[in-house]
C-alpha cells in the first residue's frame, strides 16, 4: 500500500527539497523578529488586562443588564485573548527569544484549567510531533469523539454529537483531563503515579480558577453574588465554545489527512513538514478574526513553525501556499462555516459505523483522485 | 549604610500591605496583581526590582551616567556592589552587571550607575546612545562581595582602570560620607584625561577631603598625568609608599588585575587584595575533555560536545535558555545537572550529577552529560 506521500507523488528527494525551502523560509522570518513582535504581543496583553479589569468592574453594576452583558462580554474577550493569541503562543516558546521573563514559556501561566506545564507536554511535544498519526496523536477526537474512519466503531460512538457538545461547553476542563490521560495509563504508556500527579496539578489549578470566578469575585459584589457568578460562568463557556470551534477546525475538517504509525517511522524532516501541511487546515477571515483565533486560523503555518510568533503566519502564508502548489500538496483552507460545517458532519457521520467514502479525500485544488482512492488502487 | 543587620519585624502597615497583596493575587490569578499595577506604573512590582531613570548625564565622550529610582524591592547596597541591569534592544532583553557609584549611606533612595560604551558592548553602546529620562529598567538586588570593609582600614588603596572606576568611586564617596579620616590613595588609569570618569569630582575631593591622594595616569597620553605607563611596583611605590600595608581594592581590565595580583602575591599581601572583574575569562577547551555527548533532556536534543560552556552549546543547538550575566555571577541560567560531570570554567572545580544545580554559562561538560533544559 502506498504511503500518503507516495499517493501525492512525492519522492524522498522532493521531500528533502521541500524541507530546504521551508527551512529557508523559516530562517527568513526568524531573522525579521524584533521590536515589532514584542510591541504587538505586549499590546495584546495590555488589551487583555484592561478587558479583564473592565469585566470585573462592570459586574459591580451587574444589576443593570447592559453592565452585566458588558461584564460577561469583556471577560469572554479577556479569556479568549489569554488562551489563544497570548497563552497558546507564549507557551509554544514563540517569544522565548526576547528573554523577557513575562513572555517566557517556562514561567507563563494562563487562564485555563489545564496547568501550563502539563499542556506544554502533551500539546507542544506529543501533538505537534505526532500530528495526525492515528495511533499517537491524542488530539484526534480528544479521546472521546470518533472523528476518524481509522478508529474502530463501538456502540458508545453513537453518543458522538453529545460528547462533542459536552466537550465544547467544558473545553478547558476537557483539556485538563486530556493531560491527565487515563487512556495512556490503561495502555501502560504512562504510570499511575504520573497520571496522579497530573491530576493533582490539574485539580489545584482548576480549583484556584473556580474559586476566583465562582466564589471570590461573586462575593466581592455582595448582593449580586449570583449575577456575577452567572456572568463569569457565561464567559468561561463562551471561551470554551470558541476555542473548541477553532481548535476542531485545525485538524478535523474534510481533507485533513491522517497517517499511520508505520509510514511515519523514521520519517525525514521533509516528510514531517509534509505531514504537518496535509494534516492541518486553515480558516479564512479578517485580521480581527485571526487575532481572536490566536492566528490558529493559520494552522498550516503554525504546524510548520510552531515557535515562530503567530502574527507572522499571515505574512508567510502566501509563500507556503505557493510552495504547496509547486509540490502538488493540498493547502486546505476555507471559510469558518465551511470548515466547521465539515467537522460537524464528521462528528455525526462517525457516530455511525462504517467507512466513509470521503474519509480521506483530497481537498479543493488537489488532484481529482482522493488519497484514499489512490491508496486503494 | 546597609550593613549585615537582620531586619526587625516589619511595621504593621507593611504587613497589612503584604496580606492585601495576597488577596489581590488570588483575585488576579493566574497572573498576579503585578501584571495589573504595571499597566499604570511600569516601575512597580512585587517580584522584580525595577527602576525609573530620573537623570541622564553624559560627562565623558564614551560614557553615560544614569541616576535611577528603584522600587520598594531595592534593599540598598554596600559600597562596591553591583546590580544586574536589563534593557531591551530590538525586542530582546539583555542583562549586564554595573556597579553602583554613589554613596551607599545616602538615604535619598537613588542609585547612580556609570556606563562606558565599549566597541563590542551591545548594552553599553545602546545605553550610551539611547538611555533617556523616564525610562524603566529592570534590576536585581545588590550583589557581590567586593565591598568596603565595615571597619575603617588604616590605609585604603583604590586602584582602577577605565570603567573599573565605578565600584571604587562608590567606596571613596561612602568613605567620605562616613567621615573616615585615615589615608586613602585613589590610583586610576584611563586612556586620556577626557575619558576619565568623575575626574572633576575626584580632583575636588582630593583638594578638600582629609587624607585623600589622587593619582591619575593617562596611558595614551604620556606626560599628561601624574605617572606614565601601566601598573608596576614603581607606580605603587610612587602613589602609595605604604601600599604593602594597605587594604587594596582593584577593578579594571584583566592585565591590570593580573599585575596587581602578582605584585601583592610577591609582597605576601594576597589576603589584602580584593578584586572585581566584569570581563569574561577566555574559555579554552582543554585537550581530552572535549569528547562526549550533551543531552538537553527536557528538549529531547542531543549534541556532540564541542568543549565550550553548556549555555553556548544549548544556544548553538537552537535553544534559548534564560541567561543573565553569562559569566557565572547571576545564577539566572542555573539548571539541574541530571547526570555526568561538568567543570567550572572559572575555577576548574568539578561538579557531579545527578541533581546538582549548575550555572550553564560557566559549566563545561567533561564526558557525557545530561541537563534539564
Amino acid at each position: 500500500m502506498p504511503t500518503v506521500a507516495e499517493a501525492y507523488g512525492l519522492t524522498p528527494t522532493q521531500l528533502d527539497a521541500l524541507e530546504h525551502e521551508l527551512e529557508s523560509l523559516r530562517a527568513e522570518v526568524a531573522g525579521q523578529l524584533g521590536t515589532e513582535d514584542v510591541t504587538y504581543i505586549r499590546r495584546l496583553i495590555r488589551i487583555q488586562r484592561w478587558a479583564e479589569i473592565t469585566g470585573r468592574a462592570s459586574l459591580f453594576l451587574g444589576f443593570l443588564p447592559p453592565f452585566w452583558l458588558l461584564g460577561a462580554g469583556a471577560l469572554s474577550l479577556s479569556k479568549i485573548l489569554d488562551n489563544m493569541e497570548i497563552g497558546h503562543n507564549v507557551l509554544h516558546g514563540q517569544y522565548d527569544w526576547t528573554k523577557d521573563p513575562a513572555l517566557s514559556s517556562t514561567d507563563f501561566e494562563w487562564d485555563s484549567s489545564c496547568p501550563a506545564k502539563g499542556w506544554q507536554h502533551y500539546h507542544n511535544y506529543l501533538h505537534h510531533t505526532y500530528t495526525n498519526i492515528t495511533e499517537k496523536d491524542r488530539d484526534l477526537g480528544y479521546g472521546v469523539i470518533r472523528i476518524s474512519a481509522e478508529k474502530p466503531w463501538t456502540p458508545a460512538n453513537l453518543g458522538n454529537p453529545l460528547y462533542a457538545l459536552g466537550l465544547a461547553l467544558m473545553f478547558d476542563h476537557g483539556i485538563m483531563w486530556h493531560d491527565v490521560d487515563f487512556g495512556h495509563v490503561r495502555a501502560g504508556k504512562k504510570t499511575r503515579a504520573e497520571a496522579k500527579q497530573s491530576l493533582k496539578n490539574g485539580l489545584r489549578k482548576s480549583g484556584t480558577l473556580a474559586f476566583r470566578d465562582y466564589i471570590m469575585w461573586p462575593a466581592f459584589t455582595g448582593p449580586l453574588f449570583l449575577l456575577t457568578l452567572a456572568a463569569n460562568a457565561l464567559a468561561n463557556v463562551v471561551r470554551n465554545i470558541w476555542a473548541f470551534i477553532i481548535i476542531f477546525c485545525g485538524h478535523f475538517p474534510q481533507g485533513a489527512l491522517e497517517f499511520t504509525e508505520a509510514e511515519c517511522e523514521g520519517e525525514s524532516k521533509g516528510h514531517w513538514y509534509f505531514r504537518q501541511m496535509v494534516g492541518s487546515a486553515n480558516i479564512t477571515g479578517r485580521s480581527l478574526f485571526h487575532i481572536m483565533c490566536g492566528n490558529l486560523s493559520f494552522q498550516i503555518e503554525h504546524h510548520l513553525f510552531p515557535d515562530i510568533p503567530a502574527r507572522r503566519y499571515k505574512q508567510i502564508a502566501p509563500q507556503v501556499r505557493e510552495i504547496c502548489q509547486r509540490y502538488g500538496i493540498p493547502y486546505n483552507t476555507g471559510r469558518l462555516s465551511r470548515q466547521f460545517g465539515s467537522v460537524i458532519w464528521k462528528i455525526f457521520r462517525f457516530a455511525l459505523p462504517g467507512r466513509s467514502r470521503h474519509s480521506q479525500p483530497a481537498p479543493t485544488g488537489a488532484p481529482e483522485n482522493t488519497a484514499a482512492e489512490l491508496m486503494a488502487a | 549604610m546597609a550593613t549585615g543587620v537582620l531586619p526587625t519585624r516589619p511595621p504593621l502597615s507593611r504587613r497589612v500591605l503584604r496580606q492585601a497583596i495576597r488577596v489581590f493575587n488570588a483575585a488576579a490569578t493566574p497572573y498576579g496583581v503585578d501584571r495589573y499595577v504595571e499597566l499604570v506604573r511600569p516601575s512597580w512590582s512585587s517580584t522584580e526590582v525595577r527602576a525609573k531613570v530620573v537623570q541622564v548625564a553624559r560627562t565623558t565622550p564614551r560614557s553615560v551616567t544614569l541616576t535611577l529610582r528603584p522600587n520598594g524591592l531595592w534593599a540598598g547596597f554596600r559600597a562596591g556592589q553591583y546590580t544586574q541591569l536589563s534593557v531591551e534592544i530590538d525586542g530582546v532583553r539583555h542583562t549586564r552587571c554595573y556597579s553602583m557609584t554613589n554613596d551607599a549611606t545616602s538615604r535619598d533612595g537613588l542609585i547612580e550607575l556609570s556606563i562606558t560604551a565599549h566597541a563590542e558592548g551591545r548594552v553599553s553602546r545602546h545605553l550610551h546612545q539611547a538611555a533617556q529620562k523616564g525610562q524603566t529598567v529592570a534590576l536585581t538586588t545588590a550583589q557581590g562581595s567586593f565591598t568596603l570593609p565595615d571597619a575603617e582600614p588604616a590605609h585604603l588603596l583604590l586602584i582602577s582602570g577605565g570603567s573599573g572606576i565605578t565600584p571604587v568611586m562608590s567606596m571613596l564617596r561612602t568613605r567620605c560620607a562616613l567621615g573616615w579620616t585615615e589615608p586613602v590613595t585613589f590610583l586610576h588609569y584611563s586612556l586620556t584625561e577626557q575619558d576619565m570618569l568623575y575626574r572633576e569630582e575626584l580632583e575636588q575631593i582630593a583638594r578638600t577631603a582629609p587624607n585623600v591622594r589622587l593619582v591619575r595616569v593617562f596611558t595614551d597620553r604620556p606626560g599628561t598625568g601624574d605617572l606614565d605607563g601601566f601598573l608596576t611596583a614603581a607606580h605603587l611605590g610612587a602613589a602609595a609608599p605604604e601600599w604593602a600595608s594597605a587594604e587594596a581594592f582593584v577593578c579594571g581590565p584583566a592585565p591590570l588585575m593580573d599585575t596587581a595580583r602578582d605584585l601583592f602575591a610577591r609582597a605576601g599581601r594576597s589576603g589584602h587584595l580584593h578584586t572585581e572583574a566584569f570581563t569574561l575569562a577566555q574559555f579554552t577547551a582543554e585537550a581530552g575533555t572535549v569528547d562526549g555527548l550533551v543531552r538537553f533532556g527536557a528538549s529531547e536534543i542531543g549534541v556532540a560536545s564541542d568543549g565550550t560552556p553548556l549555555l553556548l552549546q544549548a544556544e548553538a543547538a537552537g535553544l534559548t535558555p534564560l541567561t543573565g550575566c553569562r559569566m557565572g555571577i547571576c545564577h539566572t541560567c542555573t539548571r539541574r545537572l541530571c547526570s555526568g560531570v561538568v567543570r567550572d570554567a572559572l575555577t576548574g572545580d568539578l561538579t557531579n550529577g545527578p541533581e546538582a544545580n549548575i550555572r550553564i554559562c560557566v559549566s563545561v561538560p567533561v564526558g557525557d552529560v545530561e541537563i534539564d533544559l
